[in-house]
């Protein structure tokens, strides 16, 4: 089949496959929500589902290791896109196994929940996988849109209504930004097609610098919405409190790295010729994110805060990657994107266990934990140690790797100051854990134990942070197959 | 060494590494389970670290027992030797193995007595003392620093745990200021990794690469003060005091005993071994630091009451030695900084020990508070002399032979810090001899009449520690031999 310019289209669904599996999941679990009583099962069927399609997907997007396909021009196939459909998929997984509980007490709209979460992990997956402008933004916002509703479902929180509120708001402004600035890229380049603008934007016969400008300066705003980007993340730290626990957790992990997916395929390939133009945004962008991200998060109270600016910290490390783009940073990101996914899907499920426990979300909550449930100290402990980039754990060897690279590319100087950064926010995760072993428990100090679900949640994450932290060549090595396809 | 000695090498970190991890899997009642694996993994770290001394070959290469397993290559940006964990030893590493091993022995021993989470006390003292002795056997500069922070960070649960006076102030201004410093170490490992652009952390690939001057000049003094924080090298020295104060014994024992020689091992292996010129040049700057500290820190501590702090500007001031060894450039003034490190962790120790065991009871250790304690502690008293005589540098104990190689190597290099280093020797004696006035001697003061003579594991380790002490001052050569022979022969710009 051709298109209407006449380029052939290849039209193999099977492409599509860990896509349409879980869209037909999603669908599924509504239906069997909605039919419950008729059909006689029970609550915990609904996780169980959707956990078998997850499955599914993951093993059809194994089908496609070392591949490079299109579908339809739309959509690329190829070792980057297979590595964050794994990504997000386990990321689902992960969330799903680990707050089952929570979201039976605490969530309203269990088969909407769930199918939501299915359909923004879909809009995740394309968003990595895109190979044309439109398609890209499609996907955005299927992500968005997804979240924006998963946010308001915490059952009787008034502050999940207005975190979704103000959510929704202000991401509609920001894809409004974005989608100006791809027209402008689309006037400059002439083309939706990555390949295309790329083409046209390194010939080198553009006169048009203003608009190009403009265009970049809009989707940089609109991708930093997207990404918690100082000065663009004052949403953050709002959506992240009000929002169910889970949402929390999933919003710090697969709309971050979905963010960063895309911010890959575009400046790493149309925008990459117009690199002069755009990398002083980007390191202004990630100095002022870590800066600002570390500092605000010493003087937070809440835990579920305290992480939101945490994570906004981090996404100014990652920044610096996008800075010195190369093949080399490109794979220390991915390294240290599924180092600190790892490690904060570990604190989270953590911070979920010990909610379900006790209903609090405040620091002082914490203390004592190390005598009333020291493995859950244990996991929270080595989870914010890792974010803190302490040996043995993820966060060490990641961002190692991860300053190395951007020094290798030139920018010493955003190593100097993430450094520093870095060292400040030990300080604030020093806090929790100073709560959690240096004081005597309030209240309640008998023993207590996690479901075993929660068990097999924190359990693998503490494994998963312990391994990347000792052995992570695999992960290295996978990160370095899967950027290799965008510098080809 | 032979091949086969790598593995006593690999061994010295590895035990009490798998040591922590299993101690992770007994229950924590099981109170003489714990001491008795602890007490079976201190003699074991003791008698490894003992062989790797005494097996290491003087006559023989620089780098002995030296074994690399690929860990991560050809991937990103890693070359074909990438990060490896190499382990090796030359004489300086040899010696510094054997303090820690001699160290811990004791160090585990007074701990038994601690009541609150004696499980979790020694799972954190053993990963920190894996994370000492991987530094000082790691000869890849990843993994080197990996077990370097590794080092560091137990501290502050240590001491935020189980210490006193202060414990979350001196714990929290002891991580904030050591991360401090782990950010210029960071940012210099960077640059010398792009600036040789080999695609290896291998240290010793690294030591051949031969810089650009102006590149050693840049970044050797990141190296020193980065590293310098840790040795408490003025003026970053002010976290040294408070954290020894707060610390638990055994904790301070190893803090003030090893740790901070960790620092010292860092500008060597990291500054003077790879950047020689860089070192050449700052030589001065090191000798100013050095011989400013040792004075501060000797007249700081005359003015102290409470026991520990004195001990902990009386570390500064020795430190301050060893500074001042480095920046001399020549064998015997290096020799000297390296003997300095090795005296100075046996008799801090032993000072942290036996003020330790004295505060567990008294819960006390103001100077001027005790009195004519040798009536009440005679053994105590004469532990706690011997090691004041070695560390205002009695010949024939083992401060006076450090302190003699630093002096001459001083008079040779600059001969008025010469004699400003002997003038300090005398603060020493001053401070020391004020507290046995004080403190030992004169009217007993009947408040204490409750307090017993130390413990037999304490007496134990005390005796441990004296015989170290004894051994280095009446036979040095063992020690000389290894570190002069490693230094006259590796690094470049040190002369006779």
């Amino acid at each position: 089949m051709t298109d209407l310019l006449g380029n052939d289209l290849n039209l193999q669904y099977e492409l599509l496959g860990p896509e349409i599996a879980l869209v037909i999941t999603a669908a599924l679990v509504l239906f069997a929500d909605a039919f419950r009583r008729e059909l006689k099962i029970g609550q915990s069927a609904i996780p169980a589902i959707s956990i078998l399609g997850l499955v599914v997907a993951l093993l059809l997007s194994l089908l496609w290791i070392d591949e490079n396909k299109d579908f339809a021009r739309l959509v690329t196939i190829d070792n980057f896109t297979t590595f964050f459909r794994v990504l997000f998929i386990a990321v689902t997984v992960v969330v799903i196994i680990g707050s089952h509980e929570y979201i039976e007490r605490r969530v309203s709209h269990l088969g909407e929940f769930y199918s939501l979460l299915l359909l923004s992990t879909v809009g995740a997956m394309l968003m990595a996988g895109a190979r044309d402008l439109l398609t890209a933004y499609l996907a955005i916002e299927v992500m968005s849109f997804s979240l924006y509703i998963l946010v308001s479902l915490a059952k009787s929180d008034t502050r999940s209504g207005e975190a979704s509120l103000k959510y929704v708001l202000l991401g509609g402004v920001a894809s409004a930004m974005l989608l100006y600035g791809l027209s402008f890229l689309y006037g400059v380049g002439g083309s939706t097609q990555y390949t295309e603008i790329a083409a046209a934007l390194s010939d080198g016969t553009s006169t048009l610098e203003l608009p190009l400008l403009l265009g970049l300066a809009l989707i940089i705003a609109g991708l930093g919405f997207k990404a918690s980007a100082v000065p663009f993340h004052m949403w953050t730290p709002d959506a992240y409190e009000g929002a169910p626990i889970p949402i929390t957790a999933y919003l710090s992990a697969t709309s971050k790295a979905a963010t960063f997916a895309l911010l890959l395929r575009w400046f790493a390939g149309p925008l990459l010729p117009a690199i002069d133009s755009w990398q002083w945004m980007i390191s202004v962008l990630a100095v002022l994110t870590m800066v600002i991200g570390n500092l605000v998060a010493l003087q937070q109270s809440n835990i579920k805060r305290l992480l939101a600016y945490s994570s906004i910290g981090q996404v100014g490390f990652m920044l610096m990657a996008i800075v010195t783009i190369s093949d080399q940073t490109g794979s220390a990101l991915l390294l240290h994107l599924s180092g600190y996914i790892i490690t904060n899907l570990a604190v989270f499920m953590g911070v979920i266990a010990f909610y379900n426990r006790t209903g609090r979300e405040e620091i002082v909550a914490f203390r004592g934990l190390a005598q009333t449930n020291p493995y859950l100290a244990l996991v929270i402990t080595a989870g914010l140690f890792s974010l803190a980039g302490m040996p043995l754990l993820a966060g060490f060897l990641t961002k190692f790797i991860l300053f190395q690279s951007v020094v290798s590319g030139g920018y010493t100087w955003l190593v100097v100051t993430a450094l520093l950064a870095s060292t400040v926010s030990l300080y604030y995760y020093l806090q929790v854990i100073r709560q959690m072993y240096m004081y005597q428990p309030e209240g309640d100090a008998s023993r207590w134990r996690l479901s075993p679900t929660g068990y097999l949640a924190t359990g693998a994450m503490l494994v998963g942070v312990v391994w990347v932290g000792v052995y992570a060549a695999p992960f290295y090595t996978a990160a370095d197959r899967a950027i290799a396809p965008l510098f080809t | 060494m032979t091949e086969n000695d790598s593995f006593a090498v690999l061994a010295v970190f590895l035990i009490p590494l798998g040591v922590s991890l299993l101690l992770m899997l007994i229950p924590s009642r099981e109170r003489s389970l714990i001491i008795a694996l602890t007490a079976v993994a201190s003699l074991a770290m003791f008698a490894v670290s003992v062989y790797v001394f005494l097996s290491y070959d003087f006559g023989g290469e620089q780098f002995q027992g030296v074994k690399a397993w690929n860990y991560m290559s050809d991937v990103g940006l890693l070359g074909d030797e990438g990060i490896q964990l190499k382990v090796g030893v030359d004489g300086i590493a040899a010696a510094m193995v054997l303090l820690t091993g001699i160290v811990i022995l004791p160090g585990t021993w007074v701990s038994w007595k601690i009541q609150d989470r004696l499980k979790d006390f020694f799972i954190l003292l053993y990963i920190l003392t894996a994370g000492v002795f991987g530094t000082f056997v790691m000869l890849d500069m990843f993994v080197w620093f990996l077990f370097y922070e590794l080092a560091l960070l137990p501290m502050y649960l240590l001491i935020g745990v189980w210490g006193s006076t202060r414990k979350e102030y001196g714990a929290m201004k002891l991580m904030m200021m050591l991360l401090a410093g782990s950010i210029l170490i960071f940012t210099a490992i960077f640059a010398i990794y792009t600036e040789a652009g080999l695609g290896t952390f291998d240290l010793v690939d690294l030591y051949e690469v031969g810089f650009d001057e102006d590149f050693q000049k840049l970044y050797f003094p990141l190296i020193a003060i980065g590293c310098g924080i840790l040795a408490a090298m003025f003026p970053f020295h002010s976290w040294s005091p408070d954290g020894h104060a707060a610390a638990p014994t055994a904790v301070s024992m190893l803090h003030a005993g090893v740790l901070m020689k960790l620092g010292a091992f860092g500008i060597i292996r990291l500054g003077f071994q790879m950047m020689p010129e860089g070192g050449e040049f700052w030589a001065p700057a090191l000798v100013v630091l050095g011989i400013t500290a040792a004075l501060y820190g000797a007249i700081s501590a005359l003015r102290q009451d409470d026991l520990k702090l004195m001990t902990g500007f009386s570390s500064v001031s020795h430190m301050g030695y060893v500074i001042l060894g480095l920046g001399t450039m020549n064998v015997i003034g290096w020799t000297g900084a390296v003997l300095q490190m090795f005296a100075h962790g046996i008799m801090t120790a032993l000072f942290f020990l036996l003020i330790g065991a004295v505060y567990d009871q008294a819960h006390n250790r103001d100077i001027p508070n005790f009195s004519g304690m040798a009536k009440q502690m005679p053994i105590w008293t004469i532990f706690f002399v011997i090691a004041s005589l070695a560390s205002l540098g009695l010949p024939g104990l083992s401060g006076f032979i450090a302190e003699v190689h630093i002096f001459i190597g001083a008079f040779r290099s600059y001969p008025i810090v010469g004699g400003l280093a002997v003038l300090t020797a005398a603060i020493t004696a001053t401070y020391l001899l004020r507290m046995f006035a004080q403190a030992f001697f004169g009217e007993f003061n009947e408040r204490w009449s409750g307090l017993k003579e130390i413990t037999y594991a304490e007496r134990a380790g005390a005796t441990v520690l004296v015989a170290a002490i004894l051994l280095l001052g009446l036979w040095p050569s063992p020690w000389v031999d290894r570190i002069s022979t490693t230094i006259a022969a590796t690094i470049p710009g040190v002369t006779l």
